[in-house]
C-alpha cells in the first residue's frame, strides 16, 4: 500500500502533466485554426457518443504539416536552427574544454572555489545574463567604445542583431553545461595514467590525445548534448541578440502562437521539433546510462 | 555433556527445511536443510558467491526463500518482516548511522521498542561496558577507529537481547592482528550473553577459532557440518579438505585390506596404507588426503609403512614453521611441514637435497570424492 | 606534478573573465546616474529608488516568490519520492516509462513543455493564473530534484536502511530516521535548484501565466525587448546579489560541515 502510493504519486503527476499534454499537442496539430476560443476546430464532444468521436476523427488531417513543407519559412528555420545548434555546440566545446581542463588540473584546494565560480552563473537568471550582452554589443556599446578608444577600429562594428551576437550569447549562457560534465570526467582521471603513457614512450601531446581525451569522452558527449538539445529550441537569445534574419524554430513557434494565434500550426511546429529532437535525446540518455553503469562497476 | 547436535532429543532454535533461493536463473541456495541449536556459535564458511550471505539474509528477513521454510523456535518466520523478528544482524559494512552518536546508535533499536528511559540508559551503559566503549559514547562513527566501529556495531545489534545474532563477515574490515584479538573477544561476549551466534565468513582460521560448529558451503549447498576439529581432521570430501588449510591429495585406486585400504597411485611407487572405516570396492578411484604437518622429513630411509623419496624443490619459510615442497620421481609434489625449533642457519635440508618422507597409517584420510 | 601550467592559467583567466565581465559591467552601470546606459555620468543609486517605486515590478516579484516557494516545495516532495522509487524499486510496471519521464524534461526545450501544458490547461478548462504556473513549474523542477537526490541516494549505503529495519523500524520510520537525515543535503540542494529554476523561468511561465499573474521574468522580458534600461540593470543587480549570497552561503555551510566531519 505504502509502496503503491510512493510510486503512483510522482508517476501519475508526470503522466498527467508531462505525457498527456504531448498527445494534446499532437491532436491539435491535426486540427484547423478558427476564430474562436479555443482558436481551433474540431473539439471533441463527448455528449454525442460514437458519431461525435468519428466526426472528430475524420476532421483531423495533416494539412498543417503539409503547410510546414510548402512554406519555405519553416524548413529554413529548422535548418538554420540545426546549423546554429551544431556550430555553437562545437564553439562551446572549444571554449569550454580548456576551462574544464584547467579546473581539473588546478591545485585541489582551489577546485571547490573554481567549481563554485562555474556553477554560480548557472543559478543566476538566464534572461539577465543574455540581457547583459545587449549593452556590450550594441553600436554604442562597451565593446565598440573600448575598440574605438584603443584605435583598433575607426567606425563602430555592428555585432548586435547579427548571427555573431547569437553565437556569443549561446556560448556565454551554455558554457557551464559544457564545462561541468567535462570537468567531472577529467577530475576523476588518475594522473598516473599520463605518467604511465609517457613512461611507455608517448609525448605529452600524444598522451593528451590518446589518454585524456578518450577518458573525457563521456563528459564531452554529455556536455555537447546538454548544449545542443536546448539550443535547438532556444527563443530568448535569438529574440534579444539576433536580428530579423536570424531564424530559429523556437522563435517561429513563439510568434505563430502569440502573434498570429495560429495554435494548430504552432503545435505542428512543436511536433516536428520534437521529432527532430527525439534522436539526440535518446542518444543522450543512452550515454548517461552507459556512464552510470561504468561508474557502478 | 552431549553436544546438542548429537542429541536426538534436543530442539533446534533455527531450522532450515528444504530452503531454496534463486535470483532469476541463479540458484543461490539449493534445497538446504540445517538445524542450529541454542547457545551455539555457528560458522558458515565458504568462498564468495557460495550462498552463505543469502542464507544469513533470509534469517534476518531481507530475502524470502523461493521455497521451503525457516523455523525459529518452532515458528515459521518466513512471512515475518525484518523489523518484527527477534533476530538482529551485524552488517559487514557495520551500517552505523553516520548522523547519530555511538550512544544513539546503540539506543536506536531500544527506542523503537519504546523502552522506558531509565531502563534504556542502563541497557545502553551495559552494552558500552561490555564492548569497552564507555569513553566514546558521544563520538560520531567517523570519529572512532575501525576496531571501535566494529564494537559499536556489535553492541548495537546485541542491545535488544536478540534470541539470535547474525554476523556477516564481522571482521572483514579489520587488519590481521586486530582480527585475532577481536575473535577471542567475540567468543567471550557470546559466552557472557548466552546468545546464539551465526557468523558468515570466508576466513577458515576465523571459523575454526570462534565456532562450536562449522558448516562448509559450496554452490548453495552444505558440504559438511561438524565441529572445527572434525572438519579439519576428518573432511568428508576433497572440497572440504582443500578449503581448510593446506593438504596433499594423492589420487589412486583402492585395494581393501583388513583395517582400511592400500592405494596404488603411481608407476614404480610403493603402495600407501591408510586406516579407514569407509568401505571401498576393489579398484575404486579415491584420494588420500594428508596434512603437511603430519608428514616427517628424513635424510636417511626411515622405518615406516608409508614412505617416498624425492628432492627438495622449494622451501617456504614462515618463521615458526617451514613448508618443504618435495618432488618425487613420478612428478608428484608433496608438501611437508616442520617446526623451526632450531636457528635457520642450522637447517637440516636445503634446495636439491635428496630426502625421504614418511607418515603413519592413521595420518591420511581416504576420500571417495 | 605541474603540467602545462601557463596553459591552464590562461584558460582559466580568460574563461572566467568571459563569464564574469558582462555581469560586472551590468552591475557597475546600474549605479550610473545617466539614463543613457552606455555613457558613464557619475555614481548614483537613483535607479534603485525608482525601481522600488515601480508597483508593476513589485507585484511581479511577489507573484514570482510565491510561485517559486510553493512549486519548489511540492517539487522537492515529489522529486524525492521519484528518486527513491528510481533508486530503490527494482521492478514495477512501466518503470522505463517512469524513468524516461524523469529524464526527458531535463533536456526538453521549454517552448514545447510550455505549449503542451498550456494546451492541457485550456483543454481541461483550468483558468490560467498562479495555479497553472505552479503546476507547470512543479512538473519540470521535480525532475531536477529527483536527479540531484537520486545521485546521493545511489551512493547511500543501503545496509543502513536494512540495519534500521533489523532494529525494529517500519520502512516509513527507517526512511524518516535514517535515510532522510543522510540525504538531507541533496534534498535541500534540490529545493534550492527548484526555487531558482522557478525564479528564472520565462518561457514556460509565458505560456502558462494568464493576465492575472505576471511573473518577474515576464515583466523583465517585456521591458528588455525595448532595449537596455537602467532600472533593469538595478533589478538585475539585486537578483544577482541575492542568488550569489544564497549560493555562496550554501557552499560555505557545506564546506564547514565537511570540515567538521573530518
Amino acid at each position: 500500500m505504502g509502496r503503491f502510493f510512493l510510486i503512483a504519486t510522482p508517476y501519475f503527476w508526470l503522466l498527467a502533466l508531462f505525457l498527456v499534454p504531448f498527445f494534446i499537442v499532437f491532436k491539435i496539430s491535426l486540427s484547423d485554426p478558427d476564430i474562436a476560443i479555443p482558436p481551433y476546430v474540431p473539439n471533441l464532444n463527448w455528449n454525442e457518443g460514437w458519431p461525435g468521436l468519428s466526426d472528430f476523427l475524420t476532421q483531423l488531417d495533416f494539412e498543417n504539416f503539409g503547410f510546414l513543407l510548402t512554406d519555405d519559412l519553416y524548413w529554413k528555420a529548422y535548418l538554420s536552427s540545426l546549423r546554429i545548434a551544431v556550430l555553437s555546440t562545437f564553439l562551446t566545446l572549444l571554449v569550454g574544454f580548456p576551462i574544464a581542463y584547467g579546473m581539473a588540473r588546478a591545485e585541489p584546494r582551489w577546485r571547490p572555489t573554481l567549481l563554485l565560480l562555474i556553477i554560480l552563473p548557472f543559478w543566476t537568471s538566464f534572461l539577465i545574463r543574455v540581457y547583459a550582452w545587449i549593452g556590450i554589443l550594441s553600436t554604442e556599446g562597451y565593446l565598440n567604445q573600448v575598440l574605438q578608444f584603443t584605435r583598433i577600429i575607426e567606425s563602430p562594428l555592428t555585432v548586435l542583431n547579427t548571427p555573431t551576437a547569437v553565437y556569443i550569447g549561446i556560448i556565454y549562457t551554455y558554457l557551464p553545461f559544457m564545462v561541468l560534465p567535462i570537468y567531472a570526467s577529467l577530475e576523476r582521471m588518475d594522473l598516473s595514467l599520463l605518467e604511465a603513457a609517457e613512461d611507455l614512450g608517448c609525448s605529452r601531446i600524444s598522451a593528451f590525445w590518446l589518454i585524456t581525451v578518450p577518458l573525457a569522452r563521456a563528459g564531452i558527449i554529455a556536455g555537447c548534448f546538454l548544449v545542443f538539445i536546448p539550443v535547438l529550441g532556444e527563443i530568448v537569445i535569438p529574440s534579444l541578440l539576433g536580428g530579423s534574419d536570424t531564424l530559429m524554430i523556437g522563435k517561429v513557434l513563439w510568434e505563430e502562437f502569440f502573434n498570429n494565434r495560429d495554435w494548430p500550426l504552432a503545435s505542428a511546429v512543436a511536433v516536428v521539433l520534437l521529432i527532430v529532437l527525439i534522436i539526440p535525446i535518446i542518444l543522450f540518455q543512452r550515454n548517461e546510462l552507459k556512464q552510470r553503469e561504468a561508474e557502478g562497476s | 555433556m552431549v553436544d546438542p547436535w548429537n542429541d536426538p532429543d534436543a530442539k533446534p532454535l533455527i531450522s532450515f527445511q528444504n530452503v531454496t533461493k534463486s535470483f532469476g536463473s541463479f540458484l543461490a541456495v539449493d534445497n538446504l536443510s540445517l538445524d542450529i541449536f541454542e547457545k551455539e556459535f555457528f560458522a558458515l564458511l565458504g568462498p564468495s558467491g557460495c550462498g552463505k550471505t543469502t542464507l544469513l539474509r533470509m534469517l534476518a528477513g531481507f530475502e524470502a526463500p523461493t521455497s521451503g521454510s525457516i523455523l525459529l523456535a518452532n515458528r515459521d518466520i518466513t512471512p515475518i518482516p525484518p523489523n518484527k523478528r527477534t533476530v538482529n544482524m551485524m552488517f559487514q559494512s557495520y551500517a552505523l548511522f553516520p548522523h547519530l552518536s555511538v550512544y544513539d546508535n546503540i539506543a536506536f533499536g531500544l527506542r523503537r521498542q519504546k523502552m522506558p528511559k531509565a531502563q534504556l540508559a542502563s541497557r545502553v551503559d551495559e552494552m558500552l561496558t561490555l564492548t569497552r566503549l564507555e569513553r566514546f559514547a558521544n563520538r560520531r562513527p567517523h570519529q572512532i577507529s575501525g576496531g571501535q566501529r566494529q564494537r559499536v556495531a556489535l553492541a548495537r545489534s546485541l542491545a535488544k537481547a536478540p534470541k539470535l545474532l547474525l554476523l556477516d563477515e564481522p571482521m572483514g574490515a579489520l587488519d590481521k592482528k586486530l582480527r585475532q584479538e577481536t575473535q577471542f573477544e567475540l567468543v567471550d561476549i557470546q559466552e557472557k550473553t548466552g546468545t546464539t551466534f551465526v557468523i558468515v565468513t570466508h576466513d577458515q582460521e576465523e571459523a575454526m577459532t570462534v565456532a562450536t560448529r562449522v558448516g562448509v558451503m559450496n554452490e548453495g549447498q552444505l558440504v559438511q557440518v561438524e565441529a572445527p576439529d572434525v572438519i579439519y581432521e576428518n573432511p568428508n570430501s576433497t572440497y572440504v579438505a582443500s578449503f581448510l588449510g593446506q593438504i596433499n591429495l594423492i589420487e589412486g585406486r583402492a585395494t581393501p585390506t583388513a583395517s582400511g585400504i592400500d592405494l596404488v597411485w603411481a608407476e614404480g611407487q610403493p603402495r600407501l596404507h591408510c586406516k579407514t572405516d569407509v568401505v571401498f570396492s576393489s579398484g575404486q578411484r579415491c584420494h588420500l588426503a594428508i596434512r603437511p604437518e603430519k608428514i616427517m622429513i628424513h635424510a636417511e630411509e626411515p622405518e615406516s609403512r608409508n614412505k617416498v623419496c624425492g628432492t627438495v624443490l622449494d622451501i617456504a619459510y614462515l618463521g615458526n614453521i617451514s613448508t618443504y615442497h618435495v618432488e618425487l620421481i613420478s612428478g608428484h609434489v608433496i608438501k611437508a611441514q616442520t617446526t623451526n625449533d632450531r636457528r635457520i642457519s642450522r637447517r637440516s635440508f636445503t634446495w636439491d637435497d635428496s630426502v625421504w618422507l614418511s607418515w603413519t597409517d592413521t595420518a591420511a584420510v581416504a576420500l571417495a570424492n | 606534478m605541474r603540467r602545462l601550467t601557463w596553459f591552464n592559467t590562461t584558460a582559466l583567466t580568460f574563461g572566467f573573465a568571459f563569464l564574469y565581465l558582462p555581469v560586472v559591467i551590468l552591475v557597475v552601470y546600474s549605479f550610473n546616474s545617466s539614463r543613457l546606459v552606455t555613457v558613464w555620468a557619475g555614481f548614483s543609486t537613483k535607479w534603485y529608488f525608482e525601481l522600488l517605486q515601480n508597483q508593476l515590478f513589485i507585484d511581479a516579484a511577489w507573484v514570482t516568490l510565491r510561485v517559486a516557494a510553493i512549486s519548489s516545495t511540492i517539487a522537492t516532495i515529489l522529486g524525492t519520492m521519484a528518486a527513491y522509487v528510481l533508486v530503490r524499486s527494482a521492478r514495477f510496471y512501466g518503470r522505463t516509462l517512469f524513468s524516461g519521464m524523469i529524464y526527458a524534461p531535463l533536456v526538453m526545450p521549454e517552448v514545447i513543455t510550455g505549449l503542451s501544458l498550456l494546451l492541457l490547461f485550456i483543454g481541461i478548462g483550468l483558468d490560467r493564473g498562479l495555479v497553472t504556473i505552479i503546476l507547470a513549474h512543479t512538473t519540470f523542477s521535480m525532475c531536477f530534484v529527483s536527479v540531484v537526490v537520486s545521485s546521493r541516494l545511489a551512493n547511500f549505503d543501503r545496509s543502513l536502511e536494512e540495519a534500521a529495519l533489523d532494529l525494529g523500524c517500519t520502512p516509513f520510520h527507517a526512511f524518516c530516521l535514517v535515510t532522510l537525515p543522510n540525504i538531507a543535503p541533496a534534498v535541500i540542494a534540490g529545493w534550492l535548484l527548484a526555487f531558482s529554476l522557478s525564479l528564472d523561468d520565462l518561457v514556460i511561465a509565458s505560456f502558462t501565466a494568464g493576465p492575472s499573474a505576471t511573473t518577474l521574468p515576464i515583466r523583465i522580458w517585456s521591458s528588455v525587448r525595448l532595449g537596455v534600461s537602467p532600472e533593469i540593470n538595478a533589478l538585475s543587480t539585486l537578483l544577482i546579489a541575492m542568488v550569489s549570497i544564497g549560493v555562496i552561503t550554501a557552499a560555505l555551510i557545506s564546506k564547514r560541515n565537511l570540515l567538521r566531519q573530518n
